[in-house]
């Protein structure tokens, strides 16, 4: 079976890659029907106005920005494993953002009009500095990536990994800051979704990673060492709990408010698809599940028993319990009305005081995808140009990389 | 007669004569000030704020008129569904702990600090010197950005090719827009379509008029009776206020 | 020899472009015609410089009456068959914009319709 995967290796690798051009071609088909015929065709309307393009976008920035963190680990903790990983975090951080930021930037009303954007920046939107975050994490993240791969340059890879890490903090609260500076929405405007991002960033991203990573050894045939594995799986969990905590200290502190209360209860119990998402999609599923995967064998103190299937399959549900919880968190959060007049209950015919009901497109699901493929197509097309899978020191070193 | 009983005859004339047309004029809702157009080629002026005062004790809750004259002036159709283009519309409120009920046109507040000119990433939506906040089609990206941040839902994106421009008022598929308080009108010293409607079927709910003139109807009578901006808790000073809530 | 080559070639592809290259000048619906606000030579330079400078003082500063109102071209330019500047390769606008191949992104917001006729079919 090997042997002859080894003799058809590149005609599989073609097939993959078509495929990823066939679904990228889907989402660019998707994103100019939106174009031509305006967001009709798609479920947004004026009181849902980011859908599921949002949601994966963010998914991807946010993980784009935590993939990276692989890498620093590395570099500004000078932790040996993660160096070696480097690499392959810097291409994938670039990858994936890439693929968001198409699928906001194709998403827009007026995608025409990027150049405007670009040029006509106003300095207290947030956004308008997530375009000078984003296309300096490009560069940045290129320029790491140089300074791994060219011999020359690896004196410089430590400086300018530091820098990574700070631009991409930087970046990441700058994702949450679209949130949390918006005043109007009983979901947002807190001060905890900076923190909550970066936390989600680390989760996610390292999720991401390490399904990226298995895929690229078993398509190798290797093997990855259990020491690494072990430290890899640990800290997937760390970063698993450390978002629940975020989570549930924001809504915590929320229901603690008799203005928010309504809004809570909207979310975690009678809102219809969102309670479900977030209970069943994000905790069960998206996080204690992963949890039980990634520590119960440990507790069962069987040696060698961390199964790297596990692991994936704890990354890939933590990846699923990340669209859940953006899900709720974008769309749950604009469902809710706005509370326009307090002390009154209102109705009209902008849905005023009624929950706004949303029903995911086509058009919005496939361009999503075609995000997701972008970033695909530029991982496995460099992964197969640019030496990017891990060098790890040899077993007998082993003691090094515990 | 004496000279002196003249005088007096003729003082007490006088002054009569300007108590009764004082007592005439003044509460006879004057909906505008003597309206004049800006002269051409001269800019919009930070001394002038335009605002409005709505009564929401006179606003009718089966009436639809300003929302159907401003459908009219500005070019987008009576509303059916989720994605049309709402300008204004009635809101029907009833207080939670009362039971009362009653009812106001909701539109774009024209904020003093609008959290919509703060997160536009490109400058489109912007507050001209005169108060009036406005999405400048030409620079707009159509992110809707702007949607997430109203506290008032005021924001509409339109979703459908628009086919029947109003010359007036260009309007165009991808850009996000709102009230502009009609100010192609009152940038030739007429009243927005909606206060006019208003006038016109008997409720004069909606006033309009220049904030920082002392002499207009709505500076007087905003010192004067009791009303309140909507949020004022979030500190955006909007231009619009209420009366009755 | 090969330079032979080479010049009965470039002489061949000229005479080509040439030929090919002799489409008519668009002959324009000029509507009501008369004098333009400036030389029609200029015009044919300048007039998106003109627009995009005037948008900016009508829509920020609030500037009315100004002398290059996209509305007041449309106004005179329009057909006086269907009082629009857009609709077949005749019309005054996209005659001359399909002829240079440039995109015309105006009308997506303005309107293309003389304003007079177009409130009265209201």
């Amino acid at each position: 079976m090997l042997k002859n995967f080894a003799q058809s290796e590149t005609r599989y690798f073609y097939a993959l890659i078509a495929f990823g051009l066939l679904i990228a071609a889907a989402g660019l088909g998707a994103a100019h029907f939106m174009e031509e015929h305006g967001h009709v065709v798609t479920g947004m309307n004026n009181q849902i106005v980011w859908g599921m393009p949002h949601v994966f976008a963010i998914f991807m920035i946010v993980s784009a920005s935590g993939v990276l963190n692989v890498a620093s680990i590395g570099s500004v903790f000078g932790k040996t494993p993660y160096k070696a990983r480097a690499p392959l975090a810097s291409l994938l951080s670039i990858a994936m953002l890439a693929g968001g930021l198409s699928v906001l930037m194709l998403d827009l009303g007026r995608p025409d009009r990027i150049i405007v954007a670009a040029t006509n920046l106003n300095p207290t939107s947030i956004f308008a500095w997530n375009v000078l975050l984003y296309n300096g994490m490009f560069a940045l993240a290129a320029l790491y990536l140089w300074t791994m791969m060219e011999q020359r340059m690896n004196r410089w890879s430590k400086p300018v990994g530091f820098a990574v890490f700070g631009w991409r903090i930087i970046l990441t609260t700058g994702t949450g800051l679209i949130f949390a500076f918006l005043v109007a929405r009983q979901a947002y405007g807190s001060a905890l979704l900076p923190p909550m991002f970066i936390v989600m960033s680390f989760a996610w991203g390292l999720a991401v990673f390490h399904v990226v990573q298995s895929a690229m050894y078993a398509w190798n045939g290797k093997t990855l060492n259990p020491a690494i594995l072990k430290r890899m799986k640990n800290l997937l969990g760390i970063f698993v709990l450390a978002t629940l905590y975020l989570v549930a200290a924001y809504h915590l502190s929320n229901l603690y408010f008799a203005k928010q209360t309504a809004f809570e209860h909207f979310i975690l119990y009678d809102g219809g698809i969102y309670p479900y998402l977030f209970w069943g999609g994000y905790v069960v599923f998206g996080s204690l599940l992963p949890l039980l995967l990634i520590y119960l064998p440990s507790l069962t103190k069987t040696p060698a028993s961390e199964k790297p299937g596990g692991v994936v399959a704890a990354s890939l549900l933590v990846i699923l319990g990340s669209f859940s919880l953006l899900y709720v968190f974008i769309i749950g959060g604009q469902a809710f009305p706005l509370s326009i007049f307090p002390g009154y209950e209102a109705s009209s015919s902008f849905g005023d005081g009624q929950i706004a009901s949303y029903t995911p497109s086509l058009p919005e699901i496939l361009l999503g995808c075609g995000g997701l493929a972008i970033a695909f197509l530029i991982t496995a097309i460099g992964v197969r140009v640019l030496d990017s899978l891990p060098h790890d020191v040899p077993d007998r070193r082993k003691h090094e990389a515990e | 007669m004496s000279d002196k009983v003249n005088l007096n005859r003729r003082q007490f004339l006088g002054k009569a004569s300007a108590a009764i047309a004082g007592i005439a004029i003044a509460p006879g809702m004057l909906l505008f000030d003597f309206a004049h157009a800006r002269p051409a080629g001269e800019a919009a002026s930070s001394a002038v704020r335009w605002g409005m005062l709505i009564d929401t004790t006179q606003c009718d809750s089966g009436c639809n008129e300003c929302v159907s004259a401003c459908g009219k002036e500005n070019g987008w159709p009576e509303a059916k569904s989720p994605t049309d283009v709402q300008w204004i519309r009635k809101v029907e409120l009833k207080q939670v702990s009362t039971g009362r009920q009653t009812s106001l046109p909701m539109m774009c507040q024209h904020c003093a600090e609008p959290p919509c000119v703060d997160v536009c990433p490109t400058n489109a939506s912007f507050k001209r010197a005169d108060g009036i906040v406005l999405v400048d089609k030409h620079r707009c990206i159509g992110c809707r950005y702007c949607m997430m941040a109203c506290p008032y839902k005021a924001r509409s994106f339109v979703h459908e090719p628009v086919l029947d421009h109003n010359s007036d008022m260009p309007r165009g598929k991808g850009t996000v827009e709102s009230c502009t308080l009609c100010v192609h009108r009152v940038d030739r010293g007429e009243q927005p379509a909606c206060v006019e409607a208003c006038a016109k079927a008997g409720h004069r709910a909606i006033l309009f008029g220049d904030l920082n003139d002392p002499h207009s109807e709505i500076y007087l009578r905003i010192r004067s009776v009791a009303s309140a901006q909507l949020r004022a808790d979030l500190g955006l000073n909007p231009g619009i206020s209420f009366v009755g809530l | 020899m090969n330079l032979l080559r080479a010049a009965v070639l470039l002489a061949l592809l000229c005479m080509v472009n040439l030929t090919v290259a002799a489409v008519p000048m668009p002959k324009l619906d000029i509507g009501k015609g008369g004098q333009c606000v400036e030389d029609p030579k200029f015009m044919r330079k300048n007039h998106m410089k003109l627009i995009v400078h005037q948008r900016d003082e009508t829509m920020r500063q609030g500037i009315r009456g100004g002398k290059y109102s996209l509305a007041e071209c449309v106004n005179c330019h329009s057909s006086k068959v269907d009082n629009s500047v857009l609709g077949s390769s005749e019309h005054f606008c996209q005659e001359c914009h399909e002829y240079a191949a440039v995109k015309i992104d105006c009308f997506e917001c303005h309107s293309s319709k003389r304003k007079v006729i177009a409130e009265a079919s209201k």
